[in-house]
């Protein structure tokens, strides 16, 4: 039912619309407040504000790619952190290469913490990273490769439910022991950190950190356009129906592993895109990242914003990322309780998120109608909803 | 019991056993469809009438036995997807529908064939299919309400969706399991004309307990009882035969 092309669908959705808007016009102005605006004017946006911002967007992203697992397909995955981090690695591991002869240990050949262990030579899978091609290739395959595995055990011999989630943790956790081991050659414990630039521009320099912005704005923005255009289509009520009744999707003759494969995947990259943006903003990744906890958290970013609706999860990560920053500043021994009250809280009172409150709801409601009437007036002439 | 005449035999279980803990809910079971057929099954609560549709879409492996489909397919090597695709619908006993879309939609994802992934992104209705979903609301009389979402339909009205998302997988075989569930009386009777307006061109098989309705599909029926078939023929014959009363009035 829903031939319109993409764009005008979203234009008819006053919410998509005031957030896509939002972001578009963020993703240039506040650039432009930070660059061009001397550091004594009122309305300039100083550096770390950019660079903070830009992490709240990338966590945006993540939630997305969550939401489009969790919300639409059911799949309640509780181990989207690891590919948020592979991503990072990938990101942190060109711009390990890129410090060259600038390390401690002026040593070309080897990142610093090769030369402390001791090791002669570069490991294989090190080999390409000197590349920001092959590097960005990386972002998307490795994250996107490990989902394709995962799922295809996984949903082949359908695991579903609770016992899928558990199994998801045991992903992340493994992935999190492994990393924190000095021979499998990412740094250990430390991780990757020092990072000095991208395609020789400096990390640390405003414009790097405007156009990191810039990026992550307008990643959030495309990765929301991908999921719409995906929940939209046939394949997008195929995974809603899988989600809603399973085994009746089956009946109906669909390979439900495979459909469960595709948004899996999909999603894995997107969250691996987004790990790739975080790095370099946050100059550090370490297997910390991995840890199970981060993946539940983002699952409470979603539940809180409003799941299975493509909104939520970016309003939602925004959100408690931003409290998040103030209350760990202001109160940080209360944090933890907050974000586990918030959790309850949702659960119990806004089982749809955010977006979902019937206040919110209701307001939108009212600008669609409104925003339809001005569209197509001819419609509404004799009264009634002219469906 | 008959032998299957070979050439137009549409399903043909022969010897099939299904325990579940050491309980036989099928115990050599042996039962044949022909092609064009409209048949019924009755038999008490727990008889394995529902174990038997299991059997027959993949649900439940059988542990001894033969299902064969359209004179040569063994059932039970496959799964759900791939004997759905071979041209097998079921209606489920509880009905099943997807509540989160809309009535049209509902009926859409059931559209024959595009059912791989990698189309399905791009998929667009063509103006063929859309006169089709239109027809199939038209016979489940669910055309008004097209647009609503298949959760607030009445529990008869969900009934009816799920036999139209059967008729719009065109399936050769069509299992249904207890239509008439909750309709009320009028309902009832729509629904004997739908199936047996239905079974002119496929074959159906329909389980179900209420005896004015199988009476009025005036088809053969098969009694089950204990995982195993009864008795066979018209209703008149199989109500007279003698361990069936029993096994309905022994209860
Ligand atoms: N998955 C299962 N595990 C254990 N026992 C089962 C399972 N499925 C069915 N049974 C048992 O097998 C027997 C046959 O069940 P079945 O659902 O086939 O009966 P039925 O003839 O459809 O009954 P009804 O008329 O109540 O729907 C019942 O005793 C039931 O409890
Ligand atoms: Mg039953």
């Amino acid at each position: 039912m829903t031939h319109q092309p993409l764009l005008l669908r979203i234009v008819k959705e006053p919410m998509a619309v005031s957030l896509l808007s939002v972001l578009i016009l963020a993703a240039f102005l506040v650039p432009m407040l930070n660059l061009m605006l001397p550091s004594d004017s009122a309305f300039h946006v100083p550096s770390y504000v950019v660079t903070l911002l830009g992490k709240y967007l990338t966590y945006a992203l993540l939630a997305l790619s969550v939401d489009l697992v969790w919300g639409y397909c059911g799949i309640l995955s509780l181990g989207h952190g690891a590919f948020f981090a592979l991503g990072g690695y990938a990101m942190g591991m060109y711009m390990m290469r890129q410090i060259g002869d600038r390390g401690v240990y002026g040593n070309a050949e080897l990142p610093d913490f090769m030369v402390f262990l001791n090791w002669q030579e570069l490991p294989w899978y090190w080999y390409g990273f000197d590349s920001f091609g092959f590097a960005m290739l990386m972002v998307v395959l490795v994250p996107g490769l490990l989902a394709f595995v995962f799922g295809w055990f996984a949903f082949r011999s359908r695991v579903t439910g609770v016992y899928l989630s558990i199994i998801t943790q045991a992903m992340t956790y493994a992935l999190l022991l492994a990393f924190f081991r000095n021979d499998m050659g990412f740094g250990g414990n430390n991780g990757l950190t020092d990072f000095k630039d991208i395609l020789g521009f400096g990390l640390q320099t405003d414009g790097m950190r405007a156009t990191l912005f810039f990026l992550s704005a307008m990643a959030v923005v495309t990765g929301y356009l991908v999921c719409r255009f995906i929940v939209d289509s046939r394949l997008g009520r195929v995974i809603v129906a899988i989600r809603d009744a399973e085994s009746r999707t089956r009946f109906l003759g669909y390979r439900v592993e495979y459909y469960k494969l595709f948004v899996f995947t999909v999603s894995a990259v997107l969250a691996g895109i987004a790990g790739a943006l975080y790095v370099p903003q946050v100059g550090i990744i370490n297997p910390s990242e991995f840890s199970p906890a981060n993946s539940i958290e983002i699952v409470i970013w979603v539940a809180l914003g409003g799941r299975g609706s493509l909104t939520g999860p970016i309003i939602g990560a925004l959100v408690v990322n931003y409290a998040k920053s103030y209350f760990t500043g202001a109160l940080p021994e209360v944090w933890l309780f907050m974000l586990g009250g918030l959790f309850i809280f949702s659960t119990l009172f806004l089982p749809k998120g955010l977006v979902g409150t019937k206040a919110i709801s209701d307001a939108f409601e009212e600008q669609r109608l409104r925003l339809a009437k001005f569209l197509r007036p001819y419609d509404y002439a004799e009264g009634g909803e002219g469906r | 019991m008959n032998k299957p005449h070979a050439s137009n035999t549409i399903l043909y279980l022969d010897g099939v056993s299904v325990s579940f803990d050491g309980f036989k809910a099928l115990n050599d079971l042996s039962l044949y469809v022909e092609e064009g057929e409209l048949r019924a099954i009755i038999g008490p609560n727990g008889a394995g009438k529902t174990t038997m549709m299991d059997v027959i879409t993949g649900k439940t492996r059988p542990d001894k036995g033969d299902v064969i489909f359209n004179g040569g397919v063994d059932l039970t090597q496959l799964d759900e997807a791939a004997i759905a695709n071979l041209g097998i619908g079921r209606k489920f006993q509880k009905p099943t529908v997807f509540e989160n879309h809309t009535v049209f939609d509902n009926l859409e994802l059931a559209l024959k064939g595009h059912r791989r992934p990698q189309s399905s992104l791009f998929f667009r209705l063509s103006g063929e299919q859309q006169y089709r979903i239109n027809e199939v609301l038209g016979i489940i009389a669910l055309t008004d309400v097209h647009m609503m979402q298949a959760g607030s339909l009445s529990h008869g009205q969900k009934q009816w969706l799920e036999i139209g998302m059967l008729l719009m997988q065109d399936p050769d075989l069509l299992l249904v399991d207890e239509p008439v569930a909750g309709m009320t009386d009028a309902e009832t009777e729509a629904t004997a004309v739908l199936l047996k307006d239905i079974a002119k061109t496929r074959s159906v098989v329909v389980v179900e307990h209420d005896m004015v309705f199988v009476k009025s599909l005036d088809c053969r029926v098969n009694v089950l009882h204990e995982g195993s078939v009864l008795a066979e023929g018209s209703l008149d014959v199989v109500q007279q035969n003698e361990q069936v009363i029993e096994v309905y009035l022994g209860r």
